[in-house]
């Protein structure tokens, strides 16, 4: 191990190795969280992280693309304001085709969440600038996913039984089960309800995970086989351009993945809305 | 190559053991959770709520405003269009209106021509008897003239005649009824 690397920084100049070293940190150093102002609420700590960070320029972002596109109100909508438009009607028909149109009252929530997941997912893709940005993909990180994946499921709960009162529970007893086969079903179902929030957030999790960690270890194979230099170096073509394909499959996965939260959301909102139509 | 690589990861497990977590996953750190949980509320909850409270009714309102606008031209083309079928029926009721009208002026016209052409026939005729009847009453007139001279120059031809063969004066009414007897 250390010879390797004596070998390595005796052969090769100062810009490769320090990239090599930097590579060498290895592709789970992307996920790290590094705290950039400690603050506490009582005996919490919620110190602003490069996690938060990212947060707040999706966000940021978010908010001015949006506030961008609506400023004109115009009849006939520029560029901006038709991919806003588009967006709209995008995930207004998918609340719209899920629930139906009483389902409209989640459409606000939906669409916070597809474009919240889909800008950290985005954001996520793009390339670090070495000494000045360090990406981060706050969708890589299980705690987030769940976090958004319960407040999904929290709600469909609250406005089940609100909606509906007990008679939500009529969501683990579908109709026409023989009566011997119903305890069964309800665990059946009941078990299946649980796994929504855990598959919800390990869905988005473990996509964002396992392509950005594809993505380092091509990334770093690039960086590898430079080093070696010669005619070995040549052949670093093609885990760089392996490197631009997953590059262009993680951008389809991060709206894919976005699309596939929010749908799932409405689906079980759906749930919540009409009782027993499934 | 391999060996390159073989070294890149043991270098990387060896970053990882020696960072700040406690090993493994970044994501398993659970001290981290809170800030992160905390963050999400953070800007989730701003995002929701300028979405709610001024994005999506903005676009939402202009979706709507452009919907009924094109719905209401839509309305106003149908009205239009009922306007200008209509004024096509009217034309072509005034059309029809004028076509008849024409037909029975031009009927009348025919009459009255006819009428009038018909008068001046009568009328020619009228004349053209008159003219023929006059006509008759001449020749006949010439005609019984000339035999009255015919007779005369009978009668005057028979009396010299008879003066010659038998140098004898024929009375006049002699001659006349002979001459007529002749004549018949």
């Amino acid at each position: 191990m250390t010879t390797a690397l004596n070998i390595l920084s005796s052969t090769m100049g100062g810009l490769l190795e320090r990239l090599l070293r930097h590579q060498l940190a290895g592709p789970m150093e992307q996920f790290e969280i590094h705290r950039y102002v400690p603050l506490s609420l009582g005996a919490i700590d919620v110190s602003f992280t490069n996690s938060s960070l990212w947060m707040v320029v999706a966000t940021g972002l978010a908010a001015l693309f949006f506030f961008s596109a609506t400023r004109s109100r115009a009849l006939i909508p520029g560029r901006l304001q038709s991919v806003a438009e588009l967006t709209y009607d995008f995930v207004a028909d998918m609340v719209r085709g899920a629930i139906g149109q009483e389902g409209m009252k989640f459409f606000p929530f939906v669409f916070t969440l597809f474009i919240y997941i889909l800008l950290a997912n985005l954001l996520g893709l793009t390339p670090s600038i070495p000494g000045l940005t360090h990406t981060f993909t706050t969708t890589s990180h299980i705690a987030v996913t769940f976090g958004l994946a319960m407040l999904s499921i929290s709600i469909v709960i609250v406005y089940g039984f609100y909606k509906n009162g007990l008679g939500f529970l009529k969501l683990f007893v579908p109709s026409g089960v023989p009566p011997w086969l119903l305890p069964l079903i309800v665990l059946i179902e009941f078990v299946s309800f649980l796994s929504r929030p855990l598959s919800l957030a390990i869905r988005l999790f473990a996509n964002m995970l396992a392509g950005h960690i594809i993505l380092k270890v091509f990334a770093g194979f690039i960086i590898s086989l430079l080093g070696a230099g010669g005619v070995v170096g040549a052949i670093a073509i093609f885990p760089f351009l392996g490197t631009v394909a997953i590059t262009m499959l993680e951008l389809l996965v991060a709206f894919l993945q976005a699309y596939v939260f929010a749908i799932l959301t409405c689906i079980y909102l759906n749930d919540a809305v009409n009782v027993g139509h499934h | 190559m391999l060996h390159l690589a073989m070294a890149a990861a043991d270098a990387a497990a060896e970053s990882a053991n020696g960072s700040e977590s406690s090993g493994g996953l970044p994501q398993m750190d659970f001290s981290t959770y809170p800030s992160q949980i905390f963050w999400l509320a953070v800007t989730f909850g701003a995002l929701y709520w300028v979405m709610s409270s001024a994005i999506l009714p903005r676009l939402g309102g202009a979706i709507e405003d452009r919907r009924d606008r094109i719905a209401d031209d839509l309305d106003q083309a149908a009205e239009f269009r009922r306007e200008a079928e209509e004024a096509e029926k009217a034309y072509e009721a005034a059309l029809a209106d004028a076509r008849a009208k024409a037909q029975s002026i031009a009927a009348e016209t025919r009459a009255e021509v006819e009428a009038e052409v018909d008068a001046m026939q009568a009328e020619a005729d009228e004349r053209a008897a008159a003219d023929v009847a006059a006509a008759e009453v001449r020749i006949s007139e010439m005609k019984s003239k000339a035999m009255e001279n015919v007779r005369e120059a009978a009668a005057d031809v028979a009396r010299e005649i008879v003066g010659t063969l038998i140098d004898e004066r024929p009375t006049d009414e002699a001659v006349a009824s002979a001459v007529g007897r002749a004549i018949q």
